[in-house]
């Protein structure tokens, strides 16, 4: 549970298109959007599939196994909710299913992240309403 | 059609840019506006079009209709492109005079952006464009553009070894040509050392990669070509604009190809409309929020090829006694924030005249201009005589 004299975080406010998302977030389990029909995934959640406007999805469960795209180490805090955490370790995702997300990398030394790096599925249930999927370092911060 | 030759800029107007101009947004558009009409020469009843400022809590196109007691506004349309927004409005404003639909369309964009609405202190991205990243990047904590260009920045060292040396030079050319504008906020000298010791923010962006916030407006006016005879001022024409979109354009995290921006898929339209090559060019007016955006944007212009932008900053490129001359006015980095890429219209226009003072560039030619917005919506114009 969040700290109540802390400032809170943003927290995700689920929508029609992302709700199965977040559902599945709650139960530690990170579902991502698939088009029945073409078999793209989809992400961020979408009404219908930007390939071929179909709007039948499922919503298969990610190994949890991605690499580092790209990061940023946030030194500074321009929300208060973030003030206690810097420095912070922001990173761009790609799942080894192919999708793309936002998240952070938690549990290592910034120095250690890199481009390319192998990351794992780490669920952050502290920051907010609703567990956050987040990733450490595959092999620990070697 | 073609839109090439078909129109004009013909006035430009700047308030004062300051850190505290003690002046409304609506005063501050006015004022900006007022000085365009004046030096288009025009009288402001022969205004036909109007397209408002994205930011600020200035005027609708209501507002400049009745301030200004217009009666014959044929053309307004409103855009949310923000730091692109004064060059695709310039795109919009070239389809408007070129077909007819309307003669004299004034652009306007500012705002109170250092004494207001502080850009930096917004603690999310507030805009209705922007619900997705809400959702799902602002609680991970990604809350600032500096974060999102960060991740761009890094991405692109990674693939091509740019540093942060090479991303400082960018800021220390941009100090160096606001030091000889006369009307830009940061004037003190900035060696690279400076940069380099700057306080990391989003590594690997420093404090010196980012743009300062300002208090200011500017406006200009793009004429029809068959109005343009005669002016108290030289047209700079329109020799090509086109607008681009990217991809996933609520996230660059979801971004196939995260350095894929609006810039670099307007420019080959851009050039081809103008019938020149990116080497043509004899300056660059080009978005500089961070530093890094002058160097990636070096590379999608076609000017450099991807990976030379760095090494041709670092030797001494983009200054004014370079190759290319980039932003010499000193650019958002060093002249002022808060026109959504208008000021870096007028220095081209400058430019073209000849009236560019201390940092007109030696060789009249084509000058390109670029607008960048959150999350790279991006145009690009050309302008020369």
């Amino acid at each position: 549970m969040q700290q109540a004299d802390r400032p809170a975080k943003p927290a995700p406010e689920p929508t029609e298109a992302s709700q199965p998302f977040w559902d599945a977030c709650a139960r530690h389990e990170l579902r991502i959007q698939r088009c029945i029909q073409c078999g793209t995934l989809i992400h961020y959640p979408k009404l219908v599939c930007p390939d071929d406007g179909s709007d039948r999805f499922d919503w298969p469960l990610m190994s949890g196994r991605g690499t580092i795209i790209s990061f940023v180490i946030a030194h500074r805090a321009f929300h208060p909710g973030f003030t206690e955490d810097v420095p912070y370790i922001l990173a761009i995702i790609e799942l080894e299913e192919g999708a793309r997300l936002l998240s952070n990398i938690v549990g290592a030394p910034p120095e250690h992240v890199r481009v390319d790096q192998p990351v794992l599925l780490d669920w952050d249930d502290l920051s907010g309403p609703i567990p956050l999927p987040k990733f450490s370092l595959a092999g620990g911060a070697a | 059609m073609t839109m090439r030759r078909k129109a004009a800029i013909t006035g430009i107007g700047e308030t004062a840019f300051s850190k505290s101009s003690g002046l409304s947004d609506a005063r501050l558009q006015l004022e900006a506006v007022d000085r365009a009409i004046a030096d288009a020469g025009l009288d402001r009843h022969e205004i036909d079009g109007i397209i408002p400022s994205p930011h600020g809590k200035g005027f609708t196109y209501e507002g400049f209709a009745e301030h200004f007691g217009l009666r014959g506004v044929r053309f307004s349309t409103t855009l949310h492109f923000g730091g692109a927004n004064g060059i695709t409005a310039l795109n919009s404003a070239t389809m408007a005079v070129a077909t007819g639909a309307a003669r004299h369309v004034v652009v306007v964009a500012g705002r109170n952006g250092a004494s207001g609405t502080r850009i930096s202190a917004r603690p999310t991205l507030v805009q209705p464009n922007f619900a997705v990243s809400r959702e799902f990047e602002s609680p991970f904590g990604a809350t600032v553009p500096m974060h999102f260009y960060g991740l761009m920045a890094r991405r692109h060292m990674h693939l091509y070894g740019s540093t942060s040396r090479q991303f400082g030079m960018v800021a220390v050319a941009a100090r160096e040509h606001a030091i000889l504008n006369g009307g830009a906020i940061m004037t003190k000298p900035l060696a690279i050392e400076d940069h380099q010791q700057s306080r990391m923010l989003a590594d690997p962006l420093r404090m010196f990669d980012c743009c300062i916030e300002s208090d200011g407006a500017a406006a200009y006016i793009v004429s029809a070509a068959e109005t343009v005879r005669d002016r108290a001022s030289k047209p700079a024409w329109v020799l090509g604009v086109a607008e681009g979109h990217p991809q996933s354009p609520t996230s660059i995290a979801t971004r196939p190809d995260i350095l894929e921006t609006g810039i670099g898929l307007a420019a080959p339209r851009a050039f081809a409309m103008a019938g020149i090559a990116p080497t043509d060019l004899k300056a660059a007016m080009l978005y500089d929020a961070f530093t890094f955006l002058v160097i990636t944007q070096l590379e999608s212009l076609g000017y450099c090829k991807p990976g030379e932008a760095g090494p041709f900053v670092e030797t001494g490129g983009i200054r004014l006694d370079g190759p290319l001359p980039v932003n010499t006015h000193g650019g958002l980095l060093s002249h002022s924030h808060s026109t959504a890429a208008i000021t870096h219209v007028c220095e081209a226009v400058r430019q073209v005249r000849g009236t560019a003072g201390k940092a007109q560039i030696a060789q009249p030619g084509p000058i390109v201009v670029t607008g960048n917005g959150d999350f790279f919506d991006g145009a690009v114009a050309i302008l020369g005589h």
